[in-house]
C-alpha cells in the first residue's frame, strides 16, 4: 500500500501544515506582518540544530524546546538592537534573522547531524516526502487505533497546533478582527489590544514551528501569505476570507502533492519534483488568478472604488 | 589550522584562492555600500525577496546551458539566469502593490516564497538531469569559496569595483531622495528615477554575492554592514564609508576561515563574522555606540 504508507502522510502533513499557516497568515497579511513567518523560520534554525545536537537525536521535546529558545533570544535582541541601539525595525530584524539562520547553518555543517534526517537539504527543500506511514498494512488501518498512533508524530503536532489556533480563533473572533482591521480604535475602545496582539505573534511562532519542522521552511513562508493574501482579493468579510484561505491552502497542497508526485511519472519522467515546491507554484498560481480576476483585488471599498 | 588561516587572510593560500578572497571583499565592500540607501529607504527586506527570487533563474540558466549542450557550468549564464529572474520578482513586487489591495509586505512576502517554491522545484527537475556539474548549484544556495574560475573571481571582482565607482556617480541623487523626497520632487528631481537606480544596483549586489554568499544569504551583506556603520557616524558619506569598510573586512575574514576550514560554510562564516562587526559597533561605535553614548551622558554632553 505505498498510497496509505508514502502519499497519504505526507499529503494530509502538507495539507496541515498549509492550513495552520494560511489561518494565522489572515491575521498578519491584514497586520501588514506578512513577513513574520519568514522570519520566524529564520530564527528557530539554530535551536532545532542546537537541540537536535544536545539531545543526539531527533528528540521533539529538546527540539522545540531549542526552537522557542531562539525565538525569544531573537525576539529580544531586536527589542535590544532597536531600543537600545536605536536601529530601525526593518534593518534590526534583517541583521538578526540573517546571523541566526547563519548559526543554524554553520551548527549543521560542524556538528554533522546532517548525516542523519535533519540537513540542510531538509530545512531548504523541506521533507514532505519524509513523513511516513510505515503501520499501514491496507485501508483497514484507517479504522485501527494501533496502526493510526504510527502516524508520523509530527501530523499530531500539527493537529494539535490546529486546534489550539481555531479555539483562539473561536473564542476571540471579535477582538482578532478589530486588532486586525482597525488597530488604532482597537488600542483606544479598551478591548485587550496587547494580549491580543502578543497572542498572535505566539500563534504564529507555534504554527511556523510545528510547520517547519514537518514540512521545511518553504511551505511556511508561503503559506502564511498566499492563501490569506488570495482570499483578501475576493472578499471584504473577514469570517469569509478565513474559510477561503482554509479551502485555498488545502486545495494547494492537495493538487501541488498530485502534481509533483503522480503527473511527471505518467509523463514518463523517473523522478518526481520536489512537492513542497510546487505546492507553493500551485498556491502562488491561485494567487495570481485572484489577484488579476478577483472581485475584491483592488481598494477598500467596492470593486473599482480605487482604480 | 591557524597557520592555513593566516596563510588565507594574507594572500598566501595559493593564487587562486587569493583571487576569490580578494574578490569576496570587493563584493562585501559593494553590498555594503549599496546598503546604507536600502537600509535608509526602508527597502531592506526588498533586497531578501531579489535574493531568494534568483533560484529559478539559476535552475534554468542551468537548464538551458544543459539543452543548449554546455557544461551549465559557466558562472556568468548561471548569474545571468539569476539577474532575469531577480527582475521579474521585482517587477512582480511593483505590479502586486500598484494595482491590487495588497500592501508592500503581502507583495514581497508572496513574491519571494513563490519565486523560491519554483526555485526548488525547478532544482529538483535539474537533479534528475543525467550531467555532472548539479552539485556545483549547492554552491549557489549556501556559498562557496571553493572551485570558483580565477577568471570569473577576476571578474566579479572588477563588477563589484564598478558597481562601487556607479554608485559613487548617483551618491547625490540618491542622497536627496533618501533623506528629503519632497525636496526632490520640488526640485525637480524625480526619486522614483533614484529608487530605480537604486533597486538596480540592490539587484546588481545581491546577483554578484550569490557565488560567495549563497542566495539564502545574500541579504546579509546588504543589511549587517549598512547597520553597523550607523553607529560610527551620522554623517552619510561617511557611513557608506564605513558600510564599505566594515562589509570588505568581513568578507575578507569570513571567506579566509572558510577556505581554510573546508566545513565552514563561506556564506554562514562571512554572515557571522559581519555579525560580530555589528556587535562590536553597536557597543563602541563612535556615533551611537551604547559606550560612547553612556560616556558623552557622563560627562554631561547632550546625547545626540
Amino acid at each position: 500500500m505505498t498510497f496509505l504508507a508514502i502519499d497519504l502522510p505526507a499529503v494530509l502533513a502538507g495539507a496541515l501544515a498549509a492550513l495552520v499557516c494560511a489561518l494565522v497568515g489572515n491575521v498578519l497579511v491584514l497586520r501588514r506582518q506578512a513577513l513574520l513567518g519568514d522570519a520566524i523560520s529564520h530564527v528557530v534554525l539554530p535551536g532545532l540544530v542546537a537541540g537536535f545536537w544536545i539531545s543526539g537525536a531527533a528528540s521533539l521535546v529538546a527540539m522545540l524546546s531549542g526552537a522557542l529558545i531562539a525565538a525569544l533570544l531573537a525576539v529580544a535582541l531586536i527589542a535590544v538592537f532597536r531600543n537600545v541601539g536605536r536601529v530601525n525595525g526593518d534593518a534590526a530584524t534583517g541583521v538578526v534573522f540573517t546571523a541566526f539562520f547563519a548559526a543554524g547553518i554553520l551548527f549543521l555543517s560542524v556538528s554533522g547531524a546532517g548525516s542523519t534526517n535533519f540537513d540542510i537539504h531538509t530545512v531548504l527543500f523541506g521533507n514532505l516526502e519524509g513523513n511516513l506511514w510505515v503501520a499501514a498494512e491496507g485501508w483497514g488501518s484507517l479504522l485501527d487505533p494501533v496502526a493510526l498512533v504510527e502516524l508520523p508524530d509530527s501530523i499530531g503536532r500539527l493537529a494539535a497546533v490546529l486546534a489550539i489556533v481555531l479555539a483562539a480563533g473561536a473564542l476571540a473572533f471579535k477582538e482578532i478582527r478589530l486588532v486586525a482591521f482597525d488597530p488604532i480604535y482597537a488600542r483606544a475602545s479598551g478591548a485587550p489590544y496587547r494580549l491580543v496582539a502578543g497572542g498572535i505573534v505566539v500563534l504564529t511562532a507555534l504554527a511556523a514551528v510545528a510547520a517547519f519542522e514537518a514540512v521545511g521552511a518553504i511551505l511556511v513562508v508561503a503559506m502564511f501569505v498566499c492563501p490569506a493574501a488570495t482570499a483578501r482579493c475576493l472578499t471584504d468579510r473577514f469570517g469569509t476570507q478565513i474559510a477561503l484561505s482554509a479551502a485555498i491552502a488545502v486545495t494547494a497542497a492537495v493538487a501541488g502533492y498530485v502534481l509533483a508526485a503522480f503527473v511527471p511519472l505518467t509523463l514518463g519522467f523517473e523522478r518526481s519534483v520536489n512537492a513542497a515546491g510546487v505546492i507553493v507554484v500551485t498556491a502562488g498560481l491561485l494567487q495570481l488568478a485572484a489577484m488579476l480576476f478577483g472581485a475584491k483585488r483592488k481598494g477598500y471599498g467596492p470593486r473599482g472604488a480605487f482604480a | 589550522m591557524p597557520h592555513e588561516l593566516l596563510a588565507a587572510l594574507f594572500f598566501q593560500g595559493g593564487y587562486n584562492t587569493a583571487v576569490v578572497i580578494i574578490g569576496a571583499a570587493a563584493l562585501g565592500a559593494a553590498g555594503g555600500a549599496v546598503g546604507v540607501f536600502a537600509m535608509l529607504r526602508g527597502r531592506a527586506l526588498v533586497a531578501d525577496a531579489i535574493s531568494h527570487a534568483t533560484l529559478p533563474g539559476v535552475a534554468l540558466g542551468f537548464m538551458a546551458a544543459y539543452f543548449l549542450g554546455y557544461s551549465g557550468r559557466s558562472l556568468f549564464v548561471l548569474l545571468g539566469g539569476a539577474a532575469l529572474s531577480a527582475a521579474a520578482a521585482v517587477f512582480s513586487i511593483n505590479a502586486i502593490r500598484r494595482h491590487t489591495r495588497l500592501k508592500e509586505d503581502a507583495a514581497v512576502a508572496s513574491v519571494l516564497g513563490v519565486f523560491f517554491g519554483l526555485g526548488i522545484a525547478l532544482l529538483s527537475i535539474v537533479q534528475g538531469l543525467p550531467t555532472a556539474g548539479q552539485a556545483g548549484l549547492d554552491a549557489f544556495l549556501l556559498g562557496s569559496t571553493a572551485g570558483i574560475r580565477l577568471i570569473d573571481a577576476a571578474a566579479l571582482a572588477a563588477a563589484a569595483v564598478l558597481t562601487l565607482l556607479s554608485l559613487a556617480l548617483v551618491f547625490k541623487e540618491l542622497r536627496v531622495a533618501a533623506f528629503d523626497p519632497v525636496y526632490a520632487q520640488a526640485h525637480g528631481l524625480r526619486p522614483e528615477r533614484a529608487d530605480a537606480i537604486l533597486l538596480v544596483l540592490v539587484l546588481i549586489a545581491v546577483v554578484l554575492g550569490l557565488r560567495t554568499v549563497g542566495l539564502v544569504l545574500a541579504v546579509a551583506l546588504l543589511v549587517i554592514a549598512p547597520a553597523a556603520a550607523r553607529f560610527w557616524s551620522d554623517r552619510l558619506g561617511i557611513i557608506v564609508l564605513v558600510a564599505a569598510g566594515l562589509g570588505a573586512s568581513g568578507a575578507w575574514l569570513g571567506a579566509s576561515l572558510s577556505a581554510a576550514f573546508s566545513n565552514l560554510p563561506a556564506g554562514a562564516t562571512i554572515v557571522l563574522v559581519l555579525f560580530v562587526l555589528f556587535v562590536l559597533s553597536f557597543i563602541a561605535g563612535a556615533a551611537r555606540g551604547v559606550v560612547p553614548r553612556y560616556l558623552r551622558r557622563m560627562n554631561g554632553a547632550v546625547a545626540p
